[in-house]
């Protein structure tokens, strides 16, 4: 265990360095493409230095067990011809589309913060995590240098570094995949830029089936309940003129008239339970799924552990889910019995529909299940079907943020504190302290201004420098644990 | 007879007053919001009330509240709920005290003033009136239910008007058969579904729904 993870750091240690040249090769490219012009050297860079990070997003989520998403945009589209087979890119018109083509790309690369982020990440991997991860490596082989050297407390460094190695081994590895997190992860703006997607999609379903329902809705009443109405005024009209010669014959038209106004009641009856179901109305979504298990020709078993009553919206996208679902299992799976579980899980609300019949279901096949999905979406809302050959088949909708009770943690003090000072200090230890010390100490000149580690005697010089630096990284991995942690908090209280 | 009404659409209101009065029932309180209705049927009451289920000032569920806390501070008061809707869920939740006096009825068979006014007069006898649309629900729903699937198609003809609560003359009356006939398949019914025969038309009605709520 500990072996691996010395083994790991030392690795991380090697990335790092790899990463430190690539960001050199990076940097010539870029100041080549932006300085002397050639910029068809820019996309080969970024293409680099994207391997490079997944190689880092790879290792930290297989090594340190921190998933770190790809935060690039969307790759843009080949451009499209207008209609006279010309490419137009801004004010100028190309008669092939490989100039537009590389300029899309150029400005999708260009413009993505994430490149830049990839870029950086490289100059600092070194200096922080992988310096952090590495340290015990590093301090291993410096005792070994300096024993080389005929110098006697060399052997203390290795010593030092293995005995620490079993708590601080795997830290520096997790601690190196969080840092790497911060700086490879998505943004915010990435995030939020992928939701907006997400809803715009969303947004143009519910539109389309929305505007849909209203044209059936428009059907059914037009052919419906409407035409009837106007054969009940009209039956009635020929009743009110037969009174008086034919009494019986108007007797018997009036009956007709009421006859047809009931089917027309009938009919409205049935529109209404498809646009909102009254029990819905009357009870909420407990109520109204027990009166659907009541209606279904399944033995149905209902539990419900709900705090109290949703937003109308989402307790009709529920129950007509829930509806779909017990009409596919009553017409398809062959059930006799079905159980429904609605529960809330903080402010998510979870339902859950088991059959006993013989499963095979498939949500890409049939309108049924894609329509629920496409309603469920419309809040966030997921569905996922467990339907094995044989059964049973069980179906699980999750919408978020179903109600309203939002109990978030409140925020932690220290927490934030800590954080403060981490991030405000940090720099402190890794860069005066440590690496321009370090530097000054390489090059031999004699000034020693405020830099703790020249003024103490010769044998601590060195380790005195490594610990600032080691300090100043682990100051920044806590900080960047700890938003992480908060960001995490954050979303949980919304979600 | 006497009635407490309560119907919150003025015109539907005053139709049902009219049509009540022209049968010779005593409407003493049209109230037209659930509190009022609980205050008329706990002071008045009446030997009937015809309730709506959606009243003010809630527009939900109101009129069937209102009868149902009724009902358990004067046990066995009749009553009659309109609807525009039926649901099993409300049926039940009217029949489960057990004690009859009950009727729930789609809004629709006020149409028929004789047969709304024969069902009023059954309920406040303390029988019950289900719609046919409630009943066929029922049996719906207990289709896969092996004793019900039993019944042959005029037993389970005879078994829907019982269930609505329907006399054995009556059921003669409408299935074209005897007294004696209809007598004769309500005892196959009973066998075959495991029940214990009752001659009271209530008890037996009761029973029926028991059996078909199971499920």
């Amino acid at each position: 265990m500990t072996i691996r993870a010395l083994v790991r750091g030392a690795a991380l240690f090697c990335v790092a360095l790899l990463g430190q040249m690539v960001a050199f090769v990076a940097l010539i490219g870029v100041l080549a493409s932006a300085v002397l012009g050639m910029v068809f050297l820019f996309p080969p860079v970024v293409r680099l230095l994207r391997r490079t990070t997944r190689l880092s997003r790879r290792l930290s989520h297989a090594w340190s067990g921190v998933e770190i998403d790809e935060p690039y945009l969307p790759e843009p589209g080949p451009p499209v011809p207008l209609s006279d087979g010309w490419y137009r890119d801004g004010r100028s018109l190309y008669r092939t589309p490989r100039i537009p083509a590389f300029n899309r790309r150029m400005n999708w690369l260009l413009k993505d913060s994430a490149t830049w982020r990839d870029f950086g990440f490289l100059w600092a991997d070194m200096w922080a995590g992988g310096l952090l991860a590495g340290a015990p490596a590093i301090l291993v082989a410096l005792g070994v240098f300096q024993l080389a050297g005929g110098n006697p407390i060399g052997l203390l460094w290795p010593v030092l570094a293995l005995g620490a190695a079993r708590w601080y081994a795997p830290w520096a590895v997790h601690a190196h995949g969080v840092i790497a997190r911060v700086m490879l992860g998505s943004t915010e703006k990435a995030r939020l830029a992928q939701q907006v997607s997400r809803l715009a999609r969303a947004r143009t379903d519910v539109v389309d089936s929305q505007a849909a329902e209203l044209r059936r809705i428009e059907r059914d009443l037009h052919d419906g309940a409407q035409a009837r109405l106007v054969a009940v005024g009209m039956t009635i009209g020929a009743a009110e003129e037969l009174m008086e010669s034919d009494p019986v014959a108007a007797k018997a038209l009036l009956a007709k008239a009421r006859d047809a106004s009931s089917t027309a009641l009938r009919e409205l009856r049935q529109l209404v339970r498809g646009i909102h179901p009254p029990v819905l109305a009357e009870r909420g979504l407990a109520d109204a799924i027990r009166a659907l298990a009541l209606d279904t020709p399944l033995r149905t078993r209902v539990t419900v552990e709900l705090p109290g009553r949703l937003d109308a919206p989402l307790e009709s996208a529920a129950y007509f889910a829930v509806s779909e679902l017990l009409t596919n299992a009553v017409r398809h799976s062959g059930a006799t019995e079905a159980w429904i579980d609605i529960s809330s899980q903080g402010t998510k609300l979870r339902i859950t529909v088991t059959d006993d019949g013989h499963g095979g279901a498939d949500a890409s096949h049939g309108t049924g299940l894609a329509g629920i999905e496409r309603r469920l979406g419309a809040f966030d809302g997921v569905l996922a079907l467990n339907s094995p050959m044989g059964g049973p088949t069980t179906a699980v909708i999750e919408l978020p943020r179903a109600l309203q009770t939002v109990r978030g943690r409140p925020p932690v003090t220290w927490r934030t504190v800590t954080m403060g000072i981490c991030w405000s200090l940090c720099w402190i230890p890794i860069f005066p302290q440590g690496f321009v010390a370090m530097i000054l100490k390489l090059v031999g000149i004699e000034e020693k201004s405020w830099f703790l580690a020249l003024h103490l005697p010769e044998p601590f010089q060195w380790p005195t420098i490594i610990g600032m630096i080691l300090l100043g990284a682990g100051m920044l991995a806590t900080a960047a644990t700890l938003s992480a942690q908060q960001r995490k908090d954050k979303d949980l209280a919304c979600a | 007879m006497r009635v407490v009404l309560a119907e919150d659409l003025h015109l539907l209101r005053e139709g049902l007053v009219h049509l009540l009065r022209a049968h010779g029932l005593d409407v003493v309180a049209a109230v037209e919001s659930g509190p009022e209705l609980l205050e008329a049927l706990v002071t008045e009451r009446p030997d009937i009330a015809v309730v709506d289920v959606r009243l003010p000032p809630t527009f939900t569920d109101e009129g069937l509240q209102a009868s149902l806390t009724a009902r358990k501070r004067v046990p066995g008061l009749p009553v009659l709920v309109l609807s525009q809707h039926v649901e099993q869920l409300y049926a039940r939740e009217l029949l489960a005290d057990g004690s009859g006096g009950i009727g729930y009825l789609l809004k629709d068979r006020v149409f028929n003033g004789e047969q709304f006014i024969d069902a009023v007069r059954r309920v406040a006898a303390g029988g019950t009136a289900m719609d046919p649309e409630v009943i066929a629900k029922l049996l719906a729903s207990n289709a896969r239910n092996e004793p019900v699937g039993r019944l042959t198609p005029r037993e389970r003809e005879v078994l829907e008007l019982m269930a609505e609560g329907r006399s054995n003359a009556a059921i003669g009356q409408r299935l074209y058969l005897s007294e004696s006939a209809v007598g004769k398949h309500t005892a196959n019914i009973f066998a075959k579904l495991g029940l214990v025969p009752s001659d009271d038309d209530n008890r037996r009605v009761l029973a029926v729904l028991a059996f078909l709520n199971e499920k």
